[in-house]
């Protein structure tokens, strides 16, 4: 018997486009080991993987979409989230999931983040944050904390930095929560959770990027960081928004913020238009061929 | 024959949807052509209102109206800014009580109807406009009665349909009244068929 | 394929260029839209906000025109032919996506009525100042197909035929009206549906596992699988193989952007759209298109009741030019003249492919409103001489 019989099979792999590997991802970053915990998450799940597509943006990140075995939609920097909703919204029976960074969702995407959650679409968007533009090689972002260094700020950043939950929490999203990327098991617990609910569904992950942002603020390698969040982090399920800024070396609040149900957009729409709404059934094959007769 | 038409007023008197209703006769019921155009963004701000219609048994080219053949107005700013562009042996048509008449262009035609008043002897102030297109259809004969009358009837919800028909009459009924009078100045006043004839 | 009966509103409208516009993408099957409001384009989602909700469709009327343009693009990924609508400076804001679609093959339609510019330049008035825009907007090499309409009923009809030329190339096609056209209302005929023929969406004719989602055939346009058909479709607007995986080599560029290119040079002569009248003989023939040609069409009568011999050369898809025509054209007359709603840009194309065999007298105007006919006469005369 050779060796490889006793190779366990790892469902994930299926979920993985196992002709993409090996991924672009620096050894030490923290991307793929959320995208495990998604994958563990989505695996637990009743849905149709058939009928779930992945949309990044562009950044590390954004190439989460493309290692997917999913109908994967890599589009523009920023973008993410308004084709995701085109898609939805043309065909709600589709999962949805974002998945891109934090440049890409919150700074040059920011305001169709706001929207989104406003509008309460049925997606879920997760945002990996390294607290940096990783991708084009470690400038800073509206994530990175105070004084840090990146290669625009040479001097420490002065820029305040953003507070993602609360900024989701106050545009409307049903569902808000923050892990890091230590939290394994948690996330896949959270993301299964967010992946039944319906309506705006936001995941913010801290990741180290070891290659810019790590290495950049002395902050050490993957491992460092990740004591650094193990001893950081504090739970606090339920805590106002308001409570999760981060702030350099201080305490990460995480955990699930909200959980709240609100009528998500086209369940709203449809409520709202009653009855000038009206459903469009394909045409059954006989009426196309009818269509069809007329024209001989 | 090419026939260019403007009417103006200010905004709430119905003045677009007048145009709309002759051009809408001409181009569906009677078979003609009529292209409308409208003054949108600033200077449709501040009360103004006008529509301009070239009319024609032809496809139209050249969209906008710049000498009026015809010229009907519902207002003394209207009046004072387009008068002056009227062709010279125009017909003018104004809505008496509410435009007085000063430096009239020397060979213009013009017409008086307090249309106001008779929409509010109708009840409705707000069929004002379809009064005027009576009137209008009846003076110029620049579009069939019943192609107008048509016209009217599908561009107003089923329950105002009568009123309109009735504004419409009305506004008919006092036009052809006073072609048998002549334009309102006596001393220009030429056969009304001359709007007609080809030149 | 012919257009779904419960959608089209045959009958004859007295209507404007916008509301025609907004019917002939409904013929065309396009039941979902987004948009941003800006003058003077704003009346065509207006009407679809209302229009598609009754056949199962929807308008989303999204925060900026970066959100439109790329939100479209999702609904057609879902299955659902689109569009967005805008005028300058949403057109401006489009451009990254118009890329996003020529590389991806998404087909869609973008409409823009033009306006004066540059910047926020004359919002509800008149301008062709957007046609260079049309071909050159997004960044790097691609081809698309713009098409302009001069009234009302070709808003409807070449509404319908961007669509299909969108889903017979797969690209995303220009439809460049213009304030005049848009808001200028005349009549359209709408014909019975099944008189409207509709281009389907060439769907992938191989199941998943054999089918790849750019590779192309004998006319190098891929065929098409949506999310949520178990293709598990890869899209990026990255260079890419046929089966959509990012390859970043020169060699995967040159064969991608040789491609795209290609499927649209190769049909050339069925783009070649174009109405012409007495060119034959002419000494001067007059090149416009849009509104502009209506100005010209009066301009050329002028012209002809002096005795001159003027024809007349209209463009209906602007893009890609119609090079072979002019190149045949050029030695056979004195001049050809151009008048545009803008300081010159066709005329550049034009210039070139009259390759100096022949006068080209461009006839600019700012916009704002249409020429005179009296100044495109004026030019008919010189180039005459
Ligand atoms: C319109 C546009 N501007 C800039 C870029 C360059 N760019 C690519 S990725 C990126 C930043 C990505 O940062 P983030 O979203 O945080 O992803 P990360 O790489 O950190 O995972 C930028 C600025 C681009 N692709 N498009
Ligand atoms: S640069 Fe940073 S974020 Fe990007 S792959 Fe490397 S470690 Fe990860
Ligand atoms: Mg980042």
């Amino acid at each position: 018997m050779s060796t490889t019989d006793f190779v366990v099979h790892n469902p994930v792999e299926d979920l993985l486009r196992q002709d993409r590997v090996p991924t672009i991802w620096c050894p030490g970053c923290g991307i793929g080991t959320t995208v495990n915990s998604f994958a563990h998450a989505l695996l637990g799940q009743d849905i149709d993987l058939s009928k779930t597509a992945i949309v990044s943006g562009i950044g590390c990140s954004g190439r989460v979409s493309g290692y997917m075995n999913l109908d994967s939609f890599h589009t523009t920097h920023g973008r993410a989230i308004p084709f995701a909703t085109g898609l939805k919204l043309a065909n709600p029976e589709l999962t949805v999931i974002v998945y891109s960074g934090d440049g890409d969702l919150t700074s040059i995407g920011g305001n169709h983040l706001i929207h989104a959650a406003r509008r309460n679409i049925d997606l879920m968007v997760v945002c990996v944050n390294n607290m940096i533009y990783a991708m084009t090689g470690g400038q800073a972002a509206a994530t990175t904390p105070g004084s840090s260094m990146s290669t625009t700020t040479p001097y420490g950043a002065f820029e305040p930095e953003l507070n993602m939950p609360q900024l989701v929490d106050a545009a409307g999203a049903c569902f808000v929560a923050r892990w890091t990327s230590f939290h394994v098991m948690q996330l896949e617990r959270t993301m299964a959770k967010a992946l039944k609910k319906k309506g705006l569904r936001f995941i913010e992950i801290l990741s180290p990027c070891p290659t810019y942002f790590q290495r950049k603020n002395n902050l050490g390698d993957a491992l460092t960081a990740m004591v650094d969040y193990k001893k950081r982090s504090k739970i606090k399920h339920g805590c106002h928004t308001w409570e999760t800024a981060l702030e350099p070396g201080g305490d990460i609040i995480v955990g699930e913020f909200v959980d709240r149900e609100r009528e998500d957009y086209l369940t709203r729409m449809r409520r709202q238009l009653g009855s000038h709404y009206s459903e469009f059934p394909e045409q059954t094959e006989e009426e196309i061929s009818e269509g069809a007769c007329s024209e001989c | 024959m090419l026939k260019e038409i403007r009417i103006a007023g200010f905004g709430g008197q119905g003045v677009i949807l007048s145009a709309h209703i002759v051009g809408r006769a001409v181009s569906i019921h009677q078979g003609g052509y009529a292209t409308m155009t409208q003054n949108y963004g600033p200077e449709a701000r501040g009360g103004a209102a006008s529509a301009a219609l070239m009319v024609s048994d032809q496809p139209v080219l050249f969209p906008y109206v710049t000498h009026p053949d015809i010229l009907v107005v519902l207002s003394q700013e209207a009046y004072t800014r387009y008068a002056p562009e009227m062709k010279s042996d125009g017909v003018l048509l104004v809505e008496e009580d509410l435009v007085r008449l000063e430096n009239l262009p020397p060979q213009a035609r013009v017409y008086g109807i307090p249309a106001t008043r008779i929409a509010e002897e109708l009840g409705k102030k707000m069929v004002l406009n379809v009064v005027m297109v009576g009137f209008f259809c009846a003076i110029t004969k620049a579009v069939d009665r019943e192609a107008c009358l048509k016209a009217v009837s599908d561009s107003v919800p089923e329950r105002f349909r009568k009123l309109n028909t009735e504004a419409f009459d009305r506004g008919f009924q006092f036009g052809e009244e006073l072609l048998l009078k002549g334009p309102a100045k006596e001393e220009q006043t030429v056969g009304v068929g001359a709007v007609e004839s080809d030149d | 394929m012919h257009a779904d009966q419960r959608c089209v509103l045959t009958g004859t409208h007295f209507i404007n260029g916008d509301a025609a516009c907004c019917e002939g993408a409904l013929s065309a099957g396009a039941r979902f839209a987004a948009g941003y409001p800006i003058t003077p384009s704003t009346e065509i989602v207006e009407r679809f906000s209302a229009r598609a909700p009754q056949v199962g469709g929807l308008f989303i009327q999204m925060e900026d025109e970066l959100a439109s343009s790329i939100a479209l693009q999702g609904m057609v990924w879902a299955g659902q032919k689109s569009f967005t609508v805008t005028s300058g400076p949403g057109y401006s804001l489009m451009m990254e996506h118009i890329g996003y679609a020529a590389i991806t093959e998404t087909p869609c339609v973008f409409v823009d009525v033009q306006r004066g510019g540059p910047s926020t330049g004359l919002p509800t008035l008149p301008a062709q100042g957007d046609m260079m825009q049309a071909r050159w907007g997004s960044h790097g090499d691609y081809l698309t197909i713009a098409l302009t309409p001069n009234s009302p009923q070709e808003c409807y009809s070449l509404t319908i035929k961007a669509f299909n030329l969108a889903e017979q190339f797969r690209v995303p096609v220009m439809f460049m009206m213009d304030e005049c056209v848009g808001h200028m209302t005349e009549k359209v005929v709408i014909p019975k549906a099944e008189e409207i023929e509709i281009y389907p969406r060439r769907l992938a004719s191989k199941p998943p596992g054999e089918f790849n989602l750019f590779e192309a055939g004998e006319d190098l346009v891929p065929e098409m699988a949506h999310a949520g058909e178990g293709y598990k479709v890869y899209v990026t607007g990255l260079t890419h193989d046929k089966r959509g995986y990012p390859v970043l080599n020169p060699k995967a560029q040159h064969e991608l952007v040789t491609r795209q290119f290609e499927k649209i040079r190769r049909a050339a002569d069925e783009l070649t759209i174009v109405e012409t009248e007495e060119i034959e003989g002419a000494d001067v023939v007059v090149v416009s298109y849009g509104i502009t040609s209506r100005v010209a069409q009066r301009a050329i009568q002028m012209a002809r009741d002096k005795g001159l011999k003027v024809g007349k050369l209209r463009l209906i898809c602007v893009w890609p030019f119609p090079e072979k025509l002019i190149r045949e054209l050029a030695p056979k007359v004195k001049a050809l003249v151009m008048p545009e709603l803008n300081m010159g840009q066709m005329v550049l194309e034009l210039e070139r492919c009259a390759g100096g065999k022949c006068q080209v007298i461009s006839v600019p105007h700012a916009g704002g409103t249409v020429h005179k006919p009296a100044d495109i006469l004026a030019a008919i005369e010189r180039g005459a001489r």
